[in-house]
């Protein structure tokens, strides 16, 4: 017996507004135990570090080359009409707009939600989140509300970082390769560079922050079955989490930029 | 029975169409040891989580010193669970934290103990459970599967539990380790003077740490008696059970080839 396709879009239709609506209860569950009291001060100063400071290669190679090849690529565009000197505003611009928030949480969401929700599959699985339970202490406290905290305090600070250092690639390749004045490359990336252009970055990155974590802790928390399923929740969780930072990247543009 | 310490009534669970529990009535006295026995799959775990609150029941009521635990706020939900303690089949030790850490788990992060005080206590019930001071600061991947068990008991008695829960305690190892488990549970629970509930399908274990013995099957408690008794039970399934026969009234699900 063949389904007709309007049956099988139907069934994918509820299947994704089922989801959505489970995602969006765990979220509210979880930041409404993350602003309450008590805090686990220990164990959001460990996922700060975890998130942030063990991100910071990574992060930092991916602006590097980003503001590298951004220099590079303008050039060759841009010397068709003489209009090499808008370079150093279109690197800035694009990083910190753009590439900045958008590269740098891709790359956190691979290493860091992929990581999270592996560790808390695997304490689903092997019941440590019930043993949590029955000591008293609520899981979403204990392991998802400093994990969301972590994710929205970190990513601004690692994409500020990875705009700096994407900047600072694309000056190398400026002065170095294109033979720009230093201190002309300088000047004409700050002169147009305007606050929103930072601060609509560091905004999505908070944003963006806390969907990486957020997906990793629900896929992790609702994770069953033994070793496929914590498998199967470390993919759904790097999947789910880039997918939603394209869909909120367009969408926080729209509202910052669009008159 | 003057007022029993957790008393069950009516309690009904389904996955889907799966019926686990069918009406489970319950009673245990202050001080008793409850062993429920029953074949894999016959809905143990599921009674016992239900009646920590990790699972809601569809049906039932649910009574631990006379108070209804089904739909307990939150914080009620925390108050009752400061009542008990849990042994987990596999131990379900947090490995990301060393041994004692795990022990004084419960004292620290919901008690508010402090750290140093609280590492006392957690060598004091490691020795309770027969390991030094030096295994308190490994990790629980570093440790055997008996030794586990011994530190997710030390960990299930720390606070000092009215109610105890052990999951399957002697699964999983060799049998004069499961003996050693089972006299530490005997000794534990018997210094906390607690209320205990196991459920196992080892019978050694279920003779050795229970007062009285309830069998589950399909669903339901099919007979209740004193550990003595279970011998002439006069129920053609316990008999089965206890003697471990294929052959019976319980059909195992093993598909025909």
């Amino acid at each position: 017996m063949s389904i007709p396709l309007i049956t099988i879009l139907g069934r994918m239709t509820i299947a994704f507004l089922a989801a959505t609506g489970s995602v969006t209860a765990f979220a509210f569950h979880a930041v409404r135990q993350a602003v309450q009291p008590p805090y686990y001060r220990r164990q959001i100063l460990s996922q700060i570090l975890e998130i942030g400071y063990y991100s910071l290669p990574v992060v930092g190679l991916t602006a590097i080359f980003t503001g590298m090849v951004l220099a590079l690529q303008s050039y060759t565009g841009f010397a068709r009409f003489s209009a090499e000197s808008a370079i150093p505003n279109v690197v800035v611009v694009s990083l910190t707009r753009e590439l900045g928030p958008v590269l740098a949480s891709l790359m956190v969401a691979g290493r860091v939600g992929a990581s999270i929700a592996a560790e808390i599959g695997t304490m689903r699985v092997t019941e440590q989140i019930d043993a949590l339970t029955t000591l008293s202490t609520d899981p979403f406290k204990y392991l998802v509300a400093p994990r969301l905290i972590a994710g929205v305090v970190t990513l601004p600070i690692l994409v500020l970082l990875s705009d700096i250092i994407g900047v600072l690639g694309g000056y190398l390749v400026g002065v170095y390769k294109l033979d720009f004045n230093d201190t002309a490359y300088l000047r004409n990336t700050i002169d147009f560079l305007q606050f929103m252009d930072v601060f609509s970055g560091l905004v999505k990155a908070a944003v963006f922050g806390f969907l990486i974590t957020l997906m990793g802790c629900y896929h992790g928390y609702t994770s069953k079955g033994g070793a496929q399923g914590v498998g199967m929740a470390t993919t759904n969780a790097v999947v789910s989490a880039s997918i939603l930072i394209f869909t909120f990247n367009y969408f926080l543009t729209e509202a910052f930029f669009s008159r | 029975m003057a007022s029993p310490k957790i008393s069950l009534r009516g309690v009904t669970k389904s996955f889907g169409a799966k019926k686990v529990l069918q009406g489970i009535d319950l009673d245990v006295a202050p001080a008793e040891s409850v062993v429920v026995i029953g074949g894999s799959g016959s809905g143990k775990s599921v009674l016992l989580k239900c009646i920590l609150g990790l699972m809601q029941p569809d049906e039932g009521s649910i009574k631990v010193d006379g108070e209804e635990t089904v739909d307990l706020s939150e914080r009620g939900r925390q108050r009752v669970m400061r009542k008990f303690g849990m042994l987990f089949q596999g131990g379900a030790l947090f490995d990301s934290l060393q041994v004692w850490e795990n022990v004084a788990f419960g004292p620290i992060q919901s008690d508010g103990m402090a750290p140093a005080e609280a590492r006392q206590v957690a060598i004091a019930k490691l020795a309770a459970v027969g390991l030094g001071p030096e295994i308190g600061v490994l990790r629980p991947s570093e440790l055997s599967g008996g030794m586990q068990k011994r530190v997710a008991l030390a960990r299930a008695i720390a606070r000092e539990p009215e109610i105890i829960f052990f999951d399957e305690p002697t699964t999983g190892l060799d049998p004069i380790m499961a003996d050693v488990i089972n006299e530490l549970i005997v000794k534990s629970v018997n210094d906390l003077g607690a209320t205990a509930v196991s459920i196992t399908h080892d019978m050694a274990s279920a003779r050795k740490i229970g007062h009285r013995i309830a069998m589950l099957y399909d669903g339901k408690l099919i007979w209740q008696g004193p550990v003595s008794d279970i011998e002439r039970s006069g129920n053609d399934h316990v008999d089965q059970f206890i003697h471990g026969r294929a052959e019976g009234p319980i059909q195992m699900q093993v598909r025909k080839l």
